[in-house]
Order: structure tokens, then C-alpha cells, then sequence
């Protein structure tokens, strides 16, 4: 009955009765009957309250908690002293799912006079453990005292850490509210951003943060509070959450709160959003939208993903025009454009009509293209559809406007399209221009006056308009020939219907009728009416919208909604971080005071642990895993405030290290190595810790080959001054492209597990971004392995072995050239490996073929044609390239399985009318995959690998060769090989296999007196190893 | 969603996402629990809508929306249960504790047992693509769920392995997924919810080049002068690695000036309403030997200038036991429980938005 929306409150008293009825069923009923009606009749409710009030006492949680929310949801005032007692009671239940449901009460009982003690009740339930109550709670703080900042500080870090765990509507929620705390409390990343950009003209090498921590110590400006780090580092997991609002939130959070370099992180997630239905594709777009405008970068590579279907409904096309719009610049705009051209012909046309819009934005934005797009859109003018001729009149007006020099050619033409042209606004907007530019077009212009004069009353207002100001200016400019014409105007217009048109004309004649009251201003009639205009901006519709919170309602619907909370500005000063250090000790008590759960003093003991900074026993379980998690990451914060704490963990030898030649305070030091070493190991045996070596090594890429051999020397000085260390930096000047610097810094982690009597060794997950990457120096461990995992990856090694293919380091690849322009006929090829696993086929090698046309015309449909290819070999394709604008170059990726053999392959280039013979032929080198493999496991398989397959080489090697670094640089230079981490200081391994039979291919260089070096390889495949042997040799001899 | 309108008041700053997305969550358990989400199913299961409503939502914030737990607090209605009910006069709504709150596993209730222990993996990829008039691809996508029907008694604790995790380039998942490990190992390690579930779903990157397992040849004209234009379609296979290619399915929505259609297929059945404009072909399956083509002759509205634009072809498809990009499970492990359960794992390959431009 109350579901047909009928007033059944008559009935009240009958259904009371029935709230005592033991049937469940009943009993909810009347619940949702309750809610509706108790407030009309609040004396019969009350008849009810004593029935919950027996229900709070229920053994039952649930009955609880469904009395306490009914309870609540009486909006009867008499008993809100009652519900305050009850939501006080529910607040310290043991079971969470009543105090959940405590949260929400307090939300329902928003009084003024309660909230004080509305807030108490929130502090105690926010110092809750449970991930049940979190969510629920922090929403009553939004409600009730989202200004009460100062209540968050101690449970900050709780949040954080418990953020991946908490249902996903109170991630939400969380989210949201951290957001704007962050604001308050930590100091813009941002502003530094900018510093480091002009730092880095000198420092390319060095990663972000890094120069954060320089800054600090220069300038004294700014580190990110590690609060800070925690918070984005928690969030990060959550953008694969499979709930949409989770993942904005997340990315609003990034936007809002991180450095650029890292926000671009987001933009995956938000792109995979847009799979799901439309309503939250709609969102989400509007959201890219506001983004794309800022940040170009940051959705560039997905450019692709926002191209329009004919399928989808006219709001998401616009939308996603609307960011391609945004991401337009010189490299993409031609695909770009080709793509709107399929799009003006679509059938809705309000969609064409706004990609008219869209080209013009591009045209404008781009100055390259102008011209380009000017004809394109001259060629629309023959379109037979009327709107997508007025638009692109309108946008053609535009965009001359930007640029008035030398169209008169259009101009004409668009004089002539006014005949066929009825849409008022493109009618208007030809006047306009003809008037403009009548000095241009001085035959034309007269004439189309008197057509227009013509037809003056049965123009639109707009035109009208138009007609009187082109009259207006011809008359100026051009008197003898359109006096009668434009006076004849004037006087239809004197007695036309609008007001507005009776103004401008008597307006106009006063200003250029010559009579003798016009005074000064008719002298200066000419100024007015052809003064330059400066052109239009064409602008987003989105530009005004960054002021709101992404992913909010109000941004959504571009004006404020109520209960909108602006987002504060940053602070200029960092507010006291201190004030978020809990007190560990008694907030583990009371965690365990108040759950008695064993989860938690689990979480004690471990906190207790990493405190005294004992190696104690942990437990293998997942669960305990978690909470070492959180621990570790309480620990990491608590140290790099307290700076020195951290130097135990077992291997104690001080880390000394300095990366550059700047000097890195030793904090920051022990930052690092809180946040990237920690281990527990199982067994209570101390000496374990000592077997157990894991050690972190990230290589900073370089762009310039001068700031390589700076870091290089560098790295070399360090190497002598501390012989035992095994900091790295690899130089890469090849990835010239790369996006950012953050992007750029490849982590990467090797684990150890040398003698390792117990076999579970777990090493906590670093995150990507880690406050600062400085090269670490672990003395005793020598242990490394670059790889390029951009993900970071936390290896688990159990005893057995685990041999991963890694991705390959990237070192400054070497062009080969595939067909010379000469040869080409202007068609010049050049191809190198990427050292990628192969993306076509496990046994592919992939190649990376750029093409260039250096002709002056179009190169069409380059492709692939007779492969001679040996037995055996195959190759995947590029798809054939459509066609190639003059000095144009593409880059295309194909895979070749070479079967292991440095055969040629060979194969014809053809394009549309010739065809070029070329071949690839592999070094050896790029046949192989790197993958890392444990010291061991190295000398296990080397074991089984002697005789036969063995091939070794005695060279001299140059002495600048001799340090570890210059070795295996030069080795990955020349082959796709795996470092192993080495014991020996003077022995260096590496690994690979091949890429097509996956047999293994171990080098070794161990280096002797006197500057020789003894090269040993071993592999199954003795040909390959042989020849490796040859191209090794003078890579390593040579000076 | 299914013609109908679900809508959700808001008062106040709220993320639109947060509303919407519960809206679809509301929906999907209406799903689950009726089978349909029709008008008429809610109007015969107001009390039970209400129920889940209530349970749901709290005072405008979401409370509980993991259906394992919903079924533990409402149980759903079966036809069975009605007529025990109306003899017995027992209720639908579970008496008993809701333990599934309290455990460590919100999404999986206590006390499941099965006499037939099985769990089944169905790795669904759909391709997106958009090919343009000469048969080269603009973009394509390839987009990837793994549906999970688990049904083992007790709380086991499952792995999967994957042959080749690099593939996955964006994952979402589950909230049962340890996200720990598969950062660390790519592996999915989890407890699984009883009953259906989407594991994860995941995005192949689109730098991979994508094998477009089917073609479509077409030559559609009109011309100016007469009122007939010319329509051939044909489909063909390619790059399936010799799997079938089954239900195939092509729409086409035709500009507004077509009158009607002569059409004759040479296998399976055509459709054209003169009134949507739209057009659909139900091929079923390719025979590469004979590949199915629809040949006639549209004729267009008098005195109408020929349609500027032809019509976008979109396509549907089926392979089964195929994953497009490649993906392969290797191995599913559990722990936690004795019992030796039954695993499968199907792969399909389907057409997700295939649109063909001419």
C-alpha cells in the first residue's frame, strides 16, 4: 500500500501492535512502515520505542542493529535523548556490524544541540579498527563536522593503511574525505614541479624526488611528507577496484594531490571505465574532459580509446570529440583529422555539426594545420546538408578571423554559397565576413548588398543585423557604389518589427549619413566600423569547469550543488606533521582492548618487533602478511620523521652512499632503506639474518649522453672509494621520448636467497614511487639485477629455483639501416630491436622498423611481400601502412622468429607501385631474452652446461673496462642479456635464454690480473655461444 | 537498464559515479535474485524489492551489496519455498545470524557445503574494433573477463596462474583478489564467494597488435538518380588459428531514406524494419569453404538526394574455446580444504563493439 504511494496512516495504531510479532518478515515491514509514518503520528510511535529498546539488548547483532536504525530513523524529537543513549550504547558493541550501523545513526540524529556529543561519539568510533566501521563513520564526520579536521589526525594513518580493506562505498567516502584533508595539511607537490622542471636541464639523470630531497637541502622548500607518500601509495591498488566510484575517487585523488609526474598513473583506470555502461562512461568522460585540458600528456597514448562509434548515443560522442579535441597537437592531429572527417559524414548530425566545431579548435590550437583544415572545411561548404554547411561557414569565419591575409578566394566562394545557404546563422556570419573583408573582395561585395537588400524582409533578425553593418562599411569604403543601396537599407530597417534593428539603424545613419549635426564622430565613423577585431578563442566548453572537485556532482552538472565543499588551496606552510603520530603503544592497547581479536595483537607483536628491530618469528600466513604490511608501513613513516631509527634490520652495515655529488643527508638514507628493505624471517635463529641479503638498485635513465658520463664517473668514483659497493646506474640516452622523469625511473628490486636454511623469505612489496630513489650502497650485499619492470616487483623465492624472464634493460639501441632513401626511391627504412618479449609469438623477436618517407608525395600502402625466409623462420607482419605523408615517418613493429640462427630474413618492402628487396639479420646478440636467476642457480645450470657446451676465451681487456659498471653496460650494449647478481666483486654473470628453442645461455666474465678477463659461455646451443663469444670479445677489449 | 528507469534522489554533494554505480549494483541484485529485472517481477516481489532495499541502503548510504550476504539475510524466493510457505506459514527471512559479517571474508558466508565440489572459469574476451572502408584496423581492443562459478564447500583459498600475466595490461578485480600478489607474483590468489562471480576483467593492451578473426567485404552504393542502390555484404574468416567462428549476427542501421530491401542471403536468415531502418542478418555459422554473403537491392524514398554517408556495419560473433589475445590459465590451486575439487576452465572469444565503417 505505501509502495502505491497511498496515505496509510490510519492504519498506524493496527500496525504498531505488530512490531512486538516474533516473524521476522513482519517485523521489517513494519520497520519500513515505521520510518514513513512516524513522524505524523508521533505519539502512537512511541508505544513502539520500548519494543527496540528490548531489541538493542538482542543477543542477536543483527536484531540489534536493525532496531538501533529504525530507532534512529524516528524523527520523533521527544526521543532523540533516547537515541543518543542507544547510538552511545551501539558505538562500544562488540559486534562491528552495530557499530556500523552506530555510524549511520549518528548521521540521522543531526541536531544541533547533540552534535557535541555527536562528536565524541564519532572520535571514539573513529579510532575503530574494523574495516566494517570506517567507511560508515567517516561519512558521519562528512555529515556532521566535516570542518572538525583536527579529529582526523590521529587516525590518519589508520586510514590509510586500512583504506584497501574497507568496503568499497567507504572507500569511497574515505577517499573523498582524505582528499580534503590532504589539502589542508601537506604542501603543494606542484609548485616544486615546476622548480624541478628547470633544474633538470642539468640533472636529467636524477629522479624526481630525488630533487626534492636536493631542493630541500638547497633551497629548503619541499619533501613530501611521507603522510603524504603513505596516503598515495595506498590508494594506488585501489584503481582496480571494479567499482567505478572507487576508481574516480582515486583518480580525483591523484589529480588533486600528487605530483604530475605521478597523476599519469590514473589514466589507465580511467580509461578502462569507459567500457561500462553509459551513464558512467559519461562521467568519466567529463572528467577526462576537464583533465585533458590541463594535461595533455596524460591521456595522450589513449588517444585511440576515445574514438567515437557510430553506436554510441549523441552526449558520449560529443564528450569524446571533445577530448580528442583536447588532445590534439602536431604529432597526432593528421590521424586526428582523418578521423573527424569520417565523423562529419555520420548520419547525426548534431555530432557533425560538433566535429565542425572540434576541427576548428584543432585549427585554431595548432597553427600547422590551419591551412588544412581551412580547405577541408571549404570543401564541406559543398555539403549537401544544411547544418553541416552552416557550421562549418560558421568556424570557417573563425578561423579567417585568426588569420585574415590572403583568402579572398574563400571569401568569394562563400559569397557565392550565401544564395543557397537559409541557416540565419551562417547567413549572418557570411555578411560579417564579406563586410570584414570588403576591401578584398571590392566586386563582389556591392553586389551581394543589393541581393541581400533584396531579401532584407524575409531575413532573420541576426541577418538582418548584418546586413545593415555590411551596408554600414561598404558605405565607408565604397560610397559611390552602394549610397542608394545602404540608405535603402536603412529605411527598411527604420520600420522593421525589432526594436533591436529600428536602434541599429538609426544608430548607424547618425554615425555615417553625413548631415549637419554629426559632429566628431562621423570622422571617426570609419575607425569604428573597420577597426581590427581581434580574432575569437576558440575554447572548450570544459576550461571553466577545473575549479571544481573532479569526479563530483557539481562538476558534473558545472555549477555548485549543495553541500559542496571547496577544495582548500594548499597551505603555504606544512601544518605541525607530528600532531598524526600516534601514540603505538597505547592505540595497540587499545585496539586490543576494544576487538580482543587475535588479528590485532598479532599486530602488536609485530609492531612490537619492528620496534625493537628484532628479527622475530613471523607467520607465513596471508593474513599475518597484511598486517606486516601496514606495519611496515607505520614503521616507514615513523622513521623518516624521526630520521635515524632505521639503520637495524640485521645487515647493519651503515649504508653510506651518496649518488652525485650532491650530498644526501643521512635521513633520507634511512628513508630509503626503511621503505625498501625488510625481511622476517621464520625461523628464530638470528644468524639466519645474515644469509638473508636482498638489496634494491634502480637505474635513473639518462637523455643526454653528457649527464651519462657524468653520473658514470660518478658511479666509477664511488665504486673505488667503496670498493664493495654495487650502486648502478644505467645509462640510457636511447629513450628520448620518454614522458616524464617519473615514468622513466625503472625500479627495480633483486632478491637473494643464498644459503637460506628456511625456505619462506617475504619481501614486502615497494611501491613505485618511493620517496627517494637514490642508488643504495649495501656493502656486503652484492647483489643486483636490473631489470625493467616498471611495475616493481616483490619476487617470493622459495628454495626451489625460480628463473624469470625479465624484461630487458634498455640500453641505447643501435639502428640498423633496412633500405637507404637512394635505393628507396625516397622511402628510407631503418629498424632495431627492442628487446621487448616478443608481442606477436613467445618465439618472435620483435623489430622495430621505422619508416620515412623523405619524398615530397604521398608514399600509399607500405607493405610486406615475399618472404624468403629460411626454413623454419617466420615472421609476423606489420599491418600494411596506409599511407605516409611526405617526410612522415611511422614506426612499426614486427616479429621474427629466427629459429635461433643469425640467417637473414629476407623479404620485399613494396609500396604502391615499387617494390624494394631488404633484409634483416640479427646480431646474435638480440636472439636472446634476458632473465634473472639467483648466484645458485647460475652455478647450478653452469654445472650441468661444461664440456661440450662450454666455449671460453681468454682477452685483454682496456682498463678502463675494468669496473663492474662499464662491463655491464657494454655487455647489455651487445646482447639482450640478464645481470645475475655476483658474489665475487671480480666475476660477473649473465643470463639469458634464447629467444626461439628457450634454451639457456649463460655468460661469464671473470676478470683477472693484469687486465685480462676470462669469458666463459655455456649453452646449449654451442653455435650461438660461439658466436656470442666473438662479438663479446672486442666489445670488451676495446677501449 | 531493461527498459526500465531506476532513480536514485540525491540532496547533496555525492559523487554521480557512487549513485550510479549503486543503481547498477541495486539492479544486478534484483537479478540475482528474481532471474529477470522486469517491471512485472518487481510489482509481484514488492516485499522482497523492499527487503533488499532496505538491507541495502541505509539512510542514503550503501550498507550491504555483497549478494552472498544479501541471500543470507533475505533468502530468495523459489517457487518451492512459496508453497512450503503459504502450507507451512514459515517466512522467507533467515532467523539465523548473518556470520558472514563477522568473518574476515565479507563476500563469502560460512558453512557452505556441496556433495559435488566444482569450480568453472570462463575466460570471456571481447574484441573492440572499428575498421574503416579499405579493411584496415583503426583501433581495436581487446577486453577480457573471467567469470567464476565456484561452488566448494568450506573456505577454500584458491590460486591462479597464469601462462602469460604480461598480457594483462589493466586489471580490475574483485575485492576477493589479493592485490599483494599478484603486484609481486602475478598470480590471483583468493576466496572465492560462493556462487557466480566476475573474477577480474582486464584490458589487453592496445600497443599489441590484435588478430581480427573475421573480415567483412562490402560494396554498398546509391546513386543519385534512381531510387535503388546496390547492398553486398560478405563475411569470411581469418586468422581464427581453425576454430570456428559461430553465431555471427550483422546489424546495420540504415540512413532514413531507405524505403526497403530486397535482399537474398546465401545461408541464414535477414530481417528489415522499414520503420528502426535497421537491418539484421543472422548468419550463424561460417563455412570458410562457402562464405555467406547477402546480395540485393535497396530502394530509396523518391525525390530524396542519395544518403551522404553509407551505413556503419556492426558485427557479432562467437569462437569458442578460443582466447583471442592469448591468455592462458595454467594452473588453479587451492588450499585450506581436503576435498579434491572439480576445475574447468572455457575460453570464448566474442565480438564486443565490432563496427565495420563503409
Amino acid at each position: 500500500m505505501i509502495a502505491k504511494g497511498r496515505n496509510a496512516s490510519e492504519l498506524f495504531p493496527a500496525v504498531v501492535k505488530n512490531v512486538a510479532s516474533k516473524n521476522i518478515e513482519i517485523k521489517k515491514l513494519v520497520y519500513v512502515y515505521l520510518m514513513r509514518y512516524a513522524e505524523e503520528q508521533q505519539d502512537l510511535a512511541l508505544l513502539s520505542i520500548s519494543t527496540f529498546q528490548r531489541a538493542l539488548k538482542d543477543p542477536n547483532q543483527l536484531i540489534r542493529a536493525s532496531a538501533l536504525r529504525v530507532l534512529s530513523s524516528i524523527r520523533v524529537p521527544i526521543i532523540v535523548p533516547i537515541m543518543m543513549l542507544a547510538i552511545k550504547e551501539a558505538s562500544s558493541d562488540l559486534s562491528p556490524y552495530v557499530r556500523k550501523n552506530a555510524a549511520h545513526a549518528i548521521q540521522k540524529l543531526l541536531d544541533p544541540e547533540q552534535k557535541e556529543m555527536l562528536i565524541e561519539v564519532i572520535e571514539k568510533l573513529l579510532k575503530d579498527r574494523s574495516t566494517l566501521v570506517a567507511g560508515s563513520v567517516v561519512m558521519a564526520f562528512e555529515e556532521v563536522c566535516p570542518d572538525r579536521i583536527d579529529l582526523i589526525h590521529k587516525n590518519y594513518r589508520k586510514l590509510c593503511n586500512l583504506l584497501v580493506d574497507v568496503e568499497e562505498w567507504g572507500q569511497v567516502v574515505i577517499i573523498h574525505m582524505l582528499t580534503r584533508y590532504a589539502r589542508t595539511q601537506f604542501v603543494s607537490p606542484w609548485k616544486d614541479d615546476e622548480m624541478v622542471e628547470e633544474y633538470s636541464e642539468n640533472n636529467f639523470y636524477e629522479s624526481d624526488d630525488e630533487k626534492k630531497e636536493k631542493d630541500r637541502k638547497v633551497k629548503n622548500t619541499y619533501t613530501m611528507d611521507p603522510d603524504h607518500r603513505l596516503l598515495l601509495r595506498n590508494t594506488k591498488p585501489l584503481l582496480q577496484s571494479r567499482n567505478a566510484a572507487v576508481v574516480m575517487a582515486v583518480a580525483q585523488l591523484y589529480w588533486h594531490l600528487a605530483p604530475k609526474s605521478e597523476a599519469g598513473i590514473v589514466s589507465k583506470s580511467l580509461v578502462r571505465l569507459l567500457r561500462s555502461n553509459r551513464e558512467v562512461q559519461y562521467i568519466v568522460l567529463q572528467n577526462i574532459a576537464t583533465m585533458s585540458i590541463q594535461r595533455k600528456g596524460m591521456f595522450e597514448p589513449y588517444l585511440k580509446s576515445f574514438y567515437v562509434r557510430s553506436t554510441d548515443p549523441t552526449m558520449i560522442k560529443t564528450l569524446k570529440l571533445e577530448i580528442l579535441t583536447n588532445l590534439a597537437n602536431e604529432a597526432n592531429i593528421s590521424t586526428l583529422l582523418r578521423e573527424f572527417q569520417t565523423y562529419v559524414k555520420s548520419q547525426d548530425k548534431q555530432f557533425a555539426a560538433a566535429t565542425i566545431q572540434a576541427i576548428g579548435r584543432c585549427a585554431t590550437n595548432i597553427t600547422e594545420v590551419t591551412d588544412t583544415c581551412l580547405n577541408g572545411l571549404v570543401c564541406l561548404l559543398s555539403n549537401r546538408d544544411e547544418i553541416v554547411v552552416a557550421e562549418s561557414v560558421v568556424v570557417i569565419k573563425k578561423l579567417l578571423q585568426t588569420q585574415p591575409a590572403h583568402h579572398g578566394e574563400i571569401i568569394k566562394h562563400m559569397a557565392k554559397l550565401l544564395d543557397n545557404i537559409t541557416v540565419p546563422v551562417a547567413r549572418a556570419s557570411i555578411l560579417w565576413l564579406i563586410g570584414e573583408y570588403c576591401e578584398r573582395v571590392p566586386k563582389i561585395a556591392p553586389d551581394v548588398l543589393r541581393k541581400t537588400a533584396k531579401s532584407f524582409i524575409n531575413e532573420d533578425d541576426l541577418v538582418k543585423l548584418q546586413i545593415l553593418n555590411l551596408g554600414a562599411k561598404l558605405y565607408l569604403t565604397n560610397s559611390k557604389q552602394t549610397k542608394l543601396l545602404t540608405q535603402y537599407v536603412l529605411n527598411l530597417g527604420k520600420y522593421d518589427q525589432s526594436y533591436d534593428i529600428r536602434d541599429r539603424t538609426r544608430f548607424i545613419r547618425q554615425l555615417i549619413v553625413p548631415n549637419e549635426k554629426s559632429g566628431a564622430l562621423s570622422k571617426y565613423a570609419k575607425k569604428i566600423f573597420l577597426a581590427q577585431k581581434p580574432a575569437p578563442l576558440l575554447e572548450s566548453p570544459f576550461k571553466d569547469r577545473d575549479h571544481f572537485q573532479l569526479g563530483t556532482l557539481s562538476h558534473t552538472l558545472n555549477s555548485r550543488a549543495t553541500g559542496y565543499l571547496e577544495l582548500s588551496d594548499w597551505p603555504e606552510v606544512a601544518p605541525d606533521p607530528s600532531v598524526r603520530n600516534v601514540d603505538v603503544a597505547e592505540s595497540a592497547k587499545e585496539w586490543t582492548g576494544i576487538l580482543g581479536k587475535m588479528k590485532k595483537e598479532k599486530t602488536e607483536k609485530f609492531y612490537s618487533e619492528s620496534e625493537e628491530e628484532e628479527d622475530e618469528s613471523a607467520s607465513a600466513s596471508a593474513s599475518g602478511r597484511k598486517n606486516l604490511q601496514n606495519l611496515f608501513f607505520i614503521a616507514e613513516s615513523e622513521s623518516s620523521s624521526e630520521s635515524e631509527e632505521e639503520d637495524e634490520e640485521g645487515n647493519s652495515d651503515e649504508s653510506s652512499g651518496s649518488s652525485s655529488s650532491t650530498e644526501e643527508s643521512s635521513d633520507s638514507e634511512s628513508d630509503n632503506k626503511a621503505s625498501t628493505t625488510k625481511k622476517t624471517s621464520r625461523a628464530a635463529d638470528e644468524s639466519d639474518a645474515e644469509n638473508i641479503k636482498q638489496n634494491e638498485k634502480r637505474t635513473s635513465e639518462k637523455r643526454s649522453a653528457s649527464s651519462s658520463s657524468d653520473t658514470e664517473s660518478v658511479s666509477s668514483e664511488e665504486g673505488s672509494s667503496d670498493s664493495k659497493s654495487d650502486s648502478d646506474s644505467k645509462s640510457d640516452s636511447e629513450s628520448g621520448k620518454s614522458k616524464s622523469a617519473a615514468s622513466n625511473k625503472k625500479e627495480e628490486k633483486a632478491v637473494q636467497d643464498r644459503k637460506a636454511p628456511n625456505k619462506d623469505v617475504f619481501l614486502l612489496d615497494l611501491d613505485d614511487f618511493c620517496p627517494v630513489t637514490t642508488p643504495v650502497v649495501v656493502p656486503t650485499a652484492a647483489v643486483l639485477s636490473p631489470s625493467l619492470t616498471a611495475d616493481l616487483e616483490g619476487l617470493s623465492l622459495s628454495s626451489s629455483s625460480v628463473i624469470d624472464v625479465t624484461k630487458p634493460v634498455s640500453v641505447p639501441t643501435k639502428t640498423h639501416e633496412l633500405l637507404h632513401r637512394m635505393s628507396g626511391k625516397g622511402l628510407a627504412a631503418h629498424y632495431h630491436f627492442s628487446r621487448q618479449p616478443g608481442i606477436f609469438g613467445d618465439r618472435m623477436v620483435s623489430v622495430q622498423v621505422t619508416i620515412k618517407n623523405t619524398t615530397d608525395q604521398k608514399i600509399e600502402n607500405i607493405h610486406i611481400e615475399e618472404k624468403k625466409l629460411p626454413s623454419g623462420m617466420r615472421m609476423h607482419e606489420f599491418t600494411p601502412i596506409e599511407c605516409l605523408e611526405p617526410a612522415g615517418s611511422i614506426t612499426v613493429s614486427m616479429g621474427i622468429d629466427f629459429c635461433d640462427s643469425t640467417q637473414m630474413a629476407s623479404f620485399q618492402l613494396c609500396t604502391k607501385d615499387d617494390r624494394f628487396n631488404v633484409n634483416i639479420q640479427p646480431p646474435v646478440g638480440e636472439l636472446l631474452l634476458p632473465v634473472t636467476m639467483s648466484e645458485k642457480d647460475f652455478k647450478k645450470e653452469q654445472g650441468m652446461l661444461t664440456g661440450m657446451n662450454e666455449t671460453s676465451a681468454t682477452i685483454a681487456v682496456a682498463p678502463q673496462n675494468s669496473t663492474r659498471l662499464v662491463i655491464i653496460e657494454r655487455v647489455m650494449k651487445a646482447a639482450n642479456l640478464g645481470v645475475v647478481p655476483s658474489g665475487q666483486d671480480n666475476i660477473h654473470r649473465f643470463a639469458a635464454k634464447t629467444v626461439h628453442s628457450g634454451s639457456l645461455m649463460l655468460v661469464t666474465v671473470e676478470l683477472k690480473e693484469n687486465s685480462t678477463a676470462q669469458l666463459v659461455i655455456n649453452t646449449e646451443k654451442t653455435v650461438i655461444g660461439s658466436v656470442l663469444l666473438r662479438e663479446l670479445k672486442p666489445v670488451l677489449s676495446q677501449g | 537498464r531493461h527498459k526500465i528507469f531506476f532513480v536514485a534522489v540525491i540532496q547533496s554533494e555525492v559523487p554521480p559515479l557512487f549513485v550510479i554505480e549503486f543503481l547498477h549494483r541495486v539492479v544486478d541484485t534484483f537479478q540475482d535474485y528474481f532471474g529477470v529485472c522486469s517491471e512485472v517481477m518487481i510489482k509481484d516481489n514488492v516485499v522482497v524489492v523492499y527487503e533488499v532495499l532496505e538491507e541495502m541502503l541505509d539512510n542514503g548510504f550503501p550498507l550491504a551489496t555483497e549478494s552472498n550476504i544479501l541471500k543470507e539475510l533475505i533468502k530468495p524466493p523459489t517457487i518451492l519455498r512459496t508453497v512450503v510457505n503459504t502450507i507451512t506459514g514459515s517466512t522467507n527471512v533467515g532467523d539465523q545470524l548473518p556470520t558472514g559479517q563477522l568473518s574476515v571474508v565479507p563476500w563469502r558466508r560460512t558453512g557452505v557445503k556441496y556433495t559435488n565440489n566444482e569450480a568453472y572459469f570462463d575466460v570471456v574476451e571481447e574484441i573492440d574494433a572499428i575498421i574503416d572502408k579499405s579493411g584496415s584496423t583503426i583501433t581495436a581492443e581487446i577486453q577480457g573477463v573471467i567469470d567464476a562459478c565456484v561452488k566448494l564447500t568450506g573456505m577454500p583459498d584458491l590460486t591462479l596462474s597464469f601462462m602469460n600475466p604480461r598480457l594483462l595490461d589493466d586489471v580490475s578485480f574483485h575485492p576477493c583478489v589479493r592485490f599483494k600478489r599478484w603486484e609481486s607474483e602475478r598470480i590471483l590468489s583468493f576466496i572465492p564467494p560462493d556462487g557466480n562471480f566476475r573474477l577480474l576483467s582486464y584490458h589487453v593492451s592496445a600497443q599489441n597488435l590484435v588478430a581480427i578473426p573475421v573480415y567483412v567485404k562490402h560494396n554498398i552504393s546509391f546513386r543519385d538518380s534512381s531510387s535503388l542502390g546496390r547492398f553486398e555484404i560478405t563475411v569470411g574468416p581469418k586468422q581464427t588459428m581453425g576454430k570456428t567462428i559461430e553465431g555471427v549476427m550483422v546489424t546495420s542501421q540504415m540512413p532514413k531514406g531507405v524505403l526497403n530491401m530486397t535482399l537474398t542471403p546465401s545461408q541464414g536468415t535477414h530481417v528489415f524494419d522499414p520503420v528502426t531502418k535497421l537491418l539484421s542478418w543472422d548468419v550463424g555459422k561460417i563455412n570458410p569453404q562457402k562464405l555467406p554473403s547477402l546480395k540485393g537491392s535497396v530502394s530509396l524514398q523518391a525525390g530524396t538526394s542519395k544518403p551522404d554517408e553509407n551505413p556503419t556495419i556492426n558485427l557479432q560473433f562467437k569462437i569458442q574455446q578460443l582466447a583471442i589475445s592469448g591468455l592462458k590459465v595454467n594452473r588453479l590451486d587451492m588450499y585450506g580444504e581436503k576435498y579434491k575439487p572439480f576445475k574447468g576452465i572455457k575460453y570464448m572469444t566474442k565480438a564486443g563493439k565490432f563496427q565495420v565503417r563503409t
